[in-house]
């Protein structure tokens, strides 16, 4: 069965409180805040992507392992903002991180889910025997047009999952929940993405979300409350937190995964980074479900118990989550925009 | 010109520290050098590539006002000379901070980041910078 060897999330140090969005546009903050559930988010520097943004959390992960890097044999990394439209991010990676040139490696895209996407397939690869460990990462740049409500939550963010035989986390299932819905997309070559009004929350969010969770629990013969921690997809605050709810989990199981009202949703990684949250405080025994979404629209489960191993892996050797979020760069709009490229700039 | 392949010949230096170390005299260099200026011809053939822990503190900065093109959004910005834990001097940009934040001797550690690219279809270029360590 495979496992969780290693993991590490990186969020970037600039952040945008909600008000000073709503300002620009003329909207009230507190709608954002108690409505959406998104108080501030992060914004990657004008020298970051998603290629440095995978490398630093695949970084984290690597200082929390012994394991030898030449035993790595796949990385696969999901985004909807690699930086290239074609040139691999998982290939300039390889070199980034030093790992053996004999690798299986690609670039997956499913919106929010391609991470878990890449997850799901290191996790078969280990358990079919063909590679040892593998690295899965979701990470992403995430974009909205100005003045879009997307503008409140689109952020920035990764994480590395190192998946192999004998880790300190068990899978003992995944499964997912794929089917055509407009909700949300970008066409090649657009810069800003649409969403489908009215498609984004019951027909894609909740119908995915819920339908997954409950048919994970079936399958593994489960209740809400054998789970000592849930996390879900987070595109806002006011999602997760519902549907939990709807499927009968309480806040102390979801609190500690939740983490878009104060870093907004960085999409590949957003459940990730929730369960590498997770994670940084876990013991042995405890059982987490994750419920990942990508529109488009499709949704992955996994069910996964800590084991002893917990005990002796070397959480303290990579800064956790909440230390990185606990460190903000607070920046005005004026910055925002500069950094995230929506101003005309000469030779542009 | 295109530097595509300077870049892609350094990239392993550029992206992970990697400097060569001199068997003999044990001096680590970096940038990597193919034959030690202490050892000369004893060194020649024999120098071993050597990947850096990416920790050091700095040495020496300057606050840039009037920068490069290529790094004005992040005006001003730090240039600092860095001593490597394992010994080599780098220069290299600090960055996510203020000019307020840095003094000789604090510590940093190497990152990973866009150094330039080559305008909108060329290669992007991907390179070590420093941040403050928490």
């Amino acid at each position: 069965m495979s496992s969780i060897v290693s993991y590490g999330s990186y969020v970037p140090r600039f952040r945008i409180r909600a008000e000073e969005i709503a300002k620009e546009w003329g909207e009230n903050p507190e709608n954002i805040k108690s409505g959406l559930f998104i108080h501030s988010k992060s914004v990657p520097g004008p020298d970051e992507d998603v290629l440095t943004i995978s490398a630093e959390a695949a970084k984290n992960a690597l200082r929390r392992t012994s394991l030898d890097k030449k035993k790595i044999g796949a990385i696969y990394v999901g985004s909807e903002s690699h930086p290239y439209a074609v040139k691999p991010t998982s290939s300039i990676l390889v070199e980034a991180l030093g790992l053996s040139y004999d690798i299986h490696s690609a670039d997956y895209e499913f919106a929010c889910k391609a991470g878990t996407a890449a997850m799901q397939n290191v996790m078969a690869m280990v358990d079919s025997g063909q590679i040892e460990n593998g690295i899965a990462i979701g990470a992403d740049t995430s974009q909205g047009a100005p003045g879009d409500a997307l503008e409140y939550s689109a952020s920035a963010g990764g994480t590395a999952y190192i998946i192999g035989k004998n880790g300190f986390a068990d899978f003992n299932a995944t499964l997912s929940f794929t089917t055509d819905t407009p909700d949300f997309w970008r066409r090649e070559g657009e810069k800003y993405p649409s969403h489908g009004g009215r498609f984004t929350g019951e027909p894609a969010y909740f119908k995915h979300v819920l339908t997954a969770a409950k048919k994970m629990m079936e399958r593994v013969s489960t209740k809400p409350e054998d789970y000592d921690y849930a996390v879900f997809h987070q595109p806002n605050g006011k999602f997760p937190t519902r549907a939990a709810k709807m499927l009968g989990f309480k806040d102390e199981q979801v609190k500690d995964g939740l983490l878009t009202p104060y870093i907004g949703n960085t999409y590949s990684s957003s459940m990730m980074i929730g369960l590498s949250a997770i994670l940084d405080k876990a013991e042995s025994g405890d059982r987490i479900l994750g419920i990942a979404f990508g529109s488009g629209a499709g949704s992955d489960a996994f069910d996964i118990t800590v084991n002893d191993r917990i005990k002796s892996f070397k959480r303290k050797n990579a800064a956790g989550v909440m230390e990185q979020v606990n460190r903000p760069i607070w920046i005005d709009y004026a910055t925002y925009v500069k950094y995230r490229g929506k101003i005309i700039m000469r030779g542009a | 010109m295109s530097e595509v392949p300077r870049f892609w010949r350094e990239s392993r230096h550029r992206y992970r520290l990697v400097g060569t170390r001199c068997p003999k005299c044990d001096t680590l260099y970096f940038p990597p050098r193919v034959i030690c200026p202490s050892c000369r011809r004893e060194s020649v053939g024999k120098m071993v590539e050597e990947e850096m822990s990416g920790e050091g503190e700095i040495f020496s900065f300057t606050v840039v006002h009037d920068g490069l093109e290529q790094f004005k959004m992040q005006i001003p910005y730090i240039m600092a000379i860095i001593k490597m834990k394992e010994g080599p001097l780098v220069t290299g940009q600090v960055v996510d901070c203020s000019p307020e934040e840095i003094k000789i001797g604090t510590k940093v550690t190497a990152t990973l980041r866009r150094v330039r690219a080559e305008g909108k279809e060329g290669i992007i270029q991907y390179g070590y910078k420093f941040t403050v360590t928490p």
